[in-house]
Formats: structure tokens, C-alpha cells, sequence
């Protein structure tokens, strides 16, 4: 069984086509990467599976939840990060963790606050103010919150937008640790097309809300004859791919 | 149910959290219910002072309306202000991908007005026996009866609330502070029913706090405890508590289906 399949997936804004009867599915274990420019449909699809959003038609199934129905039971094992959500700024990063331990029933909230602040390097911030930290310990407490669980599925969008390069590498080897260790299915959103070369056994190449391509990296670079996701991105987005073939 | 019971105290815990390190905000509580206090405190003790006959009485009905109201006022807002505290802090996205259901963030939500309410009514009852020798204990054990209907209509005011920031956003957040204080002229806090113009009289016995309040000028004017003025006042609460909890489910819905719960506080 899938850990997510989406079948049929849309979403209409009135005229707007946002997502247009998306279809795919990722193994457990699997890390998809959905990439796309602005507006594409990226942001409305990870919304789709998290709940936020009732999708016009279609259906999705996590953990074996049919999320229309059942997406309480889902949502307890998945997680969700994003810069463009905060956590409350005059809170600790003690207490914003603590929060969450209580929302997802997490046992021993303090040991697996003190694991996380371990692994995630976030011992000298615990007591800190969310609103005092910088981007890059900002993007680390979310990680941590987005962990706090042990989730099974774990949604992230843009994990690493405005991070700095060595902040940006020790997210993404920690992610890399993390799936190895736990075998959680990730689906990331991302503008980062090394990250996403580097993270993702397959790619979902979005544009006007729709699937236009798909494959693993390397797939996705014999296919368009490229040396990196960014020029194929490219040849996507700029309707390329003909040019070159002819 | 201790699934339940933990995400309720995760989202309480949250706004605990908060007061513990903001005393501003835990003075401001108790600012504005003081401060009415003081102004009706002096008003009636002006108005004690004039009246020969009933002059303690009309200052007691006075003190009694300002501080009951206040009960209702409170509540209302402990429930809409810590739900835009989610707003401001841009935390709902993370609150709603939780496994937290829509019924417990409305639990938690009502819990924390409690405490809220607690901490912002109880100095200036306390102050009012002090300063005025009024003493609202003295309506006896009905108070609590008084107290728990005029908190579930600041409640069911406030799901409203809630669910009409959910429909337009930030922009309905002037409603969190003002929307009881427009009901104000028509629960009959200051002045019985009777007083209202006949046309407007039905949508103020619409309301349980009319009959909360008229319930308490019988109290202290005869003594005499209404109980059917309080079984129509929980009626009441219970019919607008419902119709509330729809409007909320609906908004919620809508909310979810035009991607508002991202977006909500832009």
C-alpha cells in the first residue's frame, strides 16, 4: 500500500483551475519532490493533503485514510513544515514544542523535547523566544515541531527557502538521517532544484496545475539530455522541451 | 477521550504560556472590568446619595448589571481574542494540520475564556465589595446560575464571532471587541424590558441575558429568585448555542473549501 495516492486531484477558485485532476502516488519510505514554478499548483496540492483545503474533485488516501472522511487518523502520524507558517513568537522554544507534543499526545514530552534539541542542535535555544531567533534557528525549531511526533508522512514546503548554504546543507542531511533512521515518506514542495536532486527519488514536475512530467532525477536528466533539474525546470517552464527535441 | 482531553490542555497550555510572560496582557484583563467598576461605582454612590427612598437599591442594581455584564462581556471576548491570537501569532496552519478537531480548539478556546474571565471579573467584584460595600456574593447561590448562563451567551456570541472572522478574515476582528457591546441597549442590563421602545422588546427577551437580568433586580429588589426567567435564559443559551456551533461548522467548511485558514490573517 501507498503511503499517499491522489487520484484525480482539482481545485477550482472560481474561474481558476489551481490544480487540475492530478494524479500520483509515493511508497513508504519514498521522498517525491513536486516541483513548479509560482502558481503552479504546489502549494494548493500540499494544502489538499494536509486538510486545509477541500478539493473540488478527487480523492486522497494517506496511511490508508481517505482524508475526505478520515483525516484526523491521517493527520496524527503525518507532520508539516513551512516558513510561511510561524510558531508564536513570544513563546519559548521549549514551550512551542511543548504545545505540540500535547496536540499530536506525544509520551514523554520532555525526553523527546531534549532528543530533538540533541539531534537538531537546539540546546542553547530552548528557552529562548520563536521571535528572537534567526531564519536559519527558526527553520530548526520548525523541524523540530514538524518531528515532534515521529511522523510517518511528513509534508514540507520550501524547507530551506532563505537559509543560507551551510544552514540549508544541515537541514538537508539531517532529512536525509531522519528517513534512513525512521523510513518516513516525504513530499516536498521546493525552488531548490539541487535540494531536490539531492533529496527526492522522484520528481513531479508541475505547471499550471498540472502534472506535465515525472521520473527520478537522473530520469528527468536523460530524458530533457541536461546536466542539472534546474535546466530541465527550465525547459518546462519555458515550454523548451520541443526545441530541443527537434 | 485522554487524546482529547491532552489537545484541549496543548491548545490552553499555549495561551498559559503566554500570560505567564506577558503581564501586560494579564493587566489588561482585569483593566477595563476595574475600571467600569469605578466609573459605575461612583455613578451610583451619586445616585444613593440623591435617592431618599431605593437610592441603595437602584446603586446595587446598578453595580450588580455592571458587574454581571462584564461576566458576559469577558467571555465573549477570552473566546474571539484567543482565537485571533492564532491569527496574529500566524500559528493556525500549524493548530489545523494537528490532529486537534474543530470541537476541542472550541473547547480550549472556551476553557481559556473561563480563566480569562475569572482573572478579569473576580478584582473588580472583590474591589466593588471594598471601595462600595457591594457585594455580589449576596445574590446567594443563584449567582453561579446568573454567571453560567450570561458566560454561555458570551460564548455563542463569540462562536459567531469566530465564524465571521473565518468567512472575511482579519477584517471582522473589530467585531471581537465590539459585537457585545451593540447588544448591550437590549439586554436590559441598567433597566428592565419594559423600558425598551415595544417594537425592540422581542428581540431583547430573544436574548438570556435580559432575563438574567431581569432575574437579578427581582433578587435584589424583593428577593425572590425567577426561575423561570432562568429556565428561558438556558433555553435560550442552548437554542443560540446551537445555531452558533452551525454557523461556526459551516464557516469552518467554507473556510477549508476556499483556502482561508492559510490565508486568514492577510
Amino acid at each position: 500500500m501507498n503511503a499517499i495516492t491522489v487520484t484525480g486531484l482539482s481545485k477550482r477558485y472560481g474561474e481558476t483551475l489551481a490544480v487540475d485532476g492530478i494524479d500520483f502516488s509515493v511508497p513508504p519510505g519514498g521522498t517525491v519532490g513536486l516541483l513548479g514554478g509560482n502558481g503552479a499548483g504546489k502549494t494548493t496540492t500540499i494544502a489538499m493533503l494536509l486538510g486545509l483545503l477541500i478539493p473540488t474533485a478527487g480523492r486522497i488516501t494517506i496511511l490508508g485514510h481517505d482524508m475526505a472522511h478520515d483525516r484526523f487518523a491521517a493527520l496524527a502520524r503525518m507532520n508539516f513544515s513551512s516558513p510561511y507558517v510561524a510558531l508564536p513568537h513570544r513563546l519559548s522554544v521549549e514551550e512551542n514544542l511543548r504545545v505540540y507534543c500535547h496536540l499530536y499526545d506525544v509520551p514523554h514530552a520532555s525526553a523527546r523535547i531534549a532528543e530533538l534539541a540533541a539531534e537538531l542542535d537546539l540546546g542553547g535555544l530552548l528557552d529562548r523566544p520563536a521571535g528572537q531567533l534567526s531564519a536559519g534557528q527558526k527553520t530548526r525549531v520548525a523541524l523540530a515541531k514538524s518531528l515532534i511526533n515521529r511522523p510517518d508522512v511528513l509534508l514540507l514546503d520550501e524547507p530551506t527557502a532563505s537559509l543560507d548554504p551551510d544552514t540549508g546543507d544541515l537541514v538537508r542531511t539531517w532529512l536525509e538521517r531522519y528517513r534512513a533512521q525512521s523510513g518516513c515518506t516525504i513530499l516536498l514542495a521546493s525552488h531548490n532544484m539541487a535540494e531536490v536532486e539531492r533529496l527526492c527519488d522522484m520528481v513531479l514536475m508541475m505547471k499550471q496545475g498540472r502534472i506535465v512530467d515525472r521520473g527520478s532525477p537522473a530520469d528527468l536528466l536523460t530524458r530533457y539530455r541536461r546536466d542539472d533539474l534546474e535546466e530541465v525546470f527550465l525547459d518546462i517552464a519555458r515550454d523548451r522541451q520541443s526545441e530541443r527535441s527537434a | 477521550m485522554r487524546a482529547t482531553a491532552r489537545r484541549v490542555w496543548g491548545l490552553m497550555y499555549r495561551h498559559l504560556a503566554l500570560y505567564r510572560r506577558s503581564w501586560p496582557r494579564l493587566l489588561e484583563l482585569a483593566y477595563w472590568p476595574t475600571l467600569q467598576m469605578c466609573i459605575w461605582g461612583l455613578t451610583s454612590t451619586y445616585i444613593a446619595s440623591r435617592l431618599p427612598v431605593g437610592g441603595q437599591v437602584a446603586a446595587g442594581v446598578l453595580l450588580g448589571g455592571v458587574l454581571l455584564w462584564e461576566i458576559a462581556l469577558r467571555s465573549q471576548m477570552g473566546v474571539a481574542i484567543s482565537f485571533l491570537e492564532e491569527i496574529w501569532s500566524r500559528n493556525l496552519g500549524h493548530v489545523f494540520v494537528s490532529p486537534l478537531r474543530p470541537r476541542e480548539l472550541v473547547a480550549a478556546l472556551i476553557a481559556m475564556s473561563a480563566i480569562r474571565m475569572a482573572v478579569g471579573v473576580l478584582p473588580a467584584v472583590l474591589l466593588a465589595w471594598v471601595l462600595y460595600a457591594f457585594n455580589l456574593f449576596a445574590l446567594g447561590p443563584v449567582l453561579i446560575l446568573f454567571a453560567i448562563n450570561l458566560m454561555a451567551m458570551g460564548w455563542w456570541v463569540s462562536l459567531a464571532v469566530v465564524s465571521m472572522i473565518l468567512r472575511h478574515g482579519a477584517g471582522a476582528e473589530a467585531l471581537a471587541w465590539s459585537v457585545l457591546f451593540a447588544l448591550t441597549p437590549l439586554s436590559a442590563v441598567f433597566y428592565p424590558v419594559s423600558v425598551l421602545p415595544v417594537a425592540l422588546r422581542p428581540i431583547a427577551w430573544a436574548l438570556p441575558a435580559s432575563h438574567v437580568f431581569e432575574g437579578m433586580r427581582a433578587v435584589l429588589n424583593t428577593g425572590v429568585i425567577q426561575w423561570d426567567q432562568l429556565a428561558i435564559a438556558s433555553l435560550l443559551n442552548l437554542a443560540w448555542l446551537l445555531v452558533a456551533s452551525w454557523l461556526f461548522a459551516w464557516q469552518f467548511r467554507v473556510a477549508r473549501e476556499r483556502g482561508a485558514l492559510l490565508s486568514i490573517g492577510e
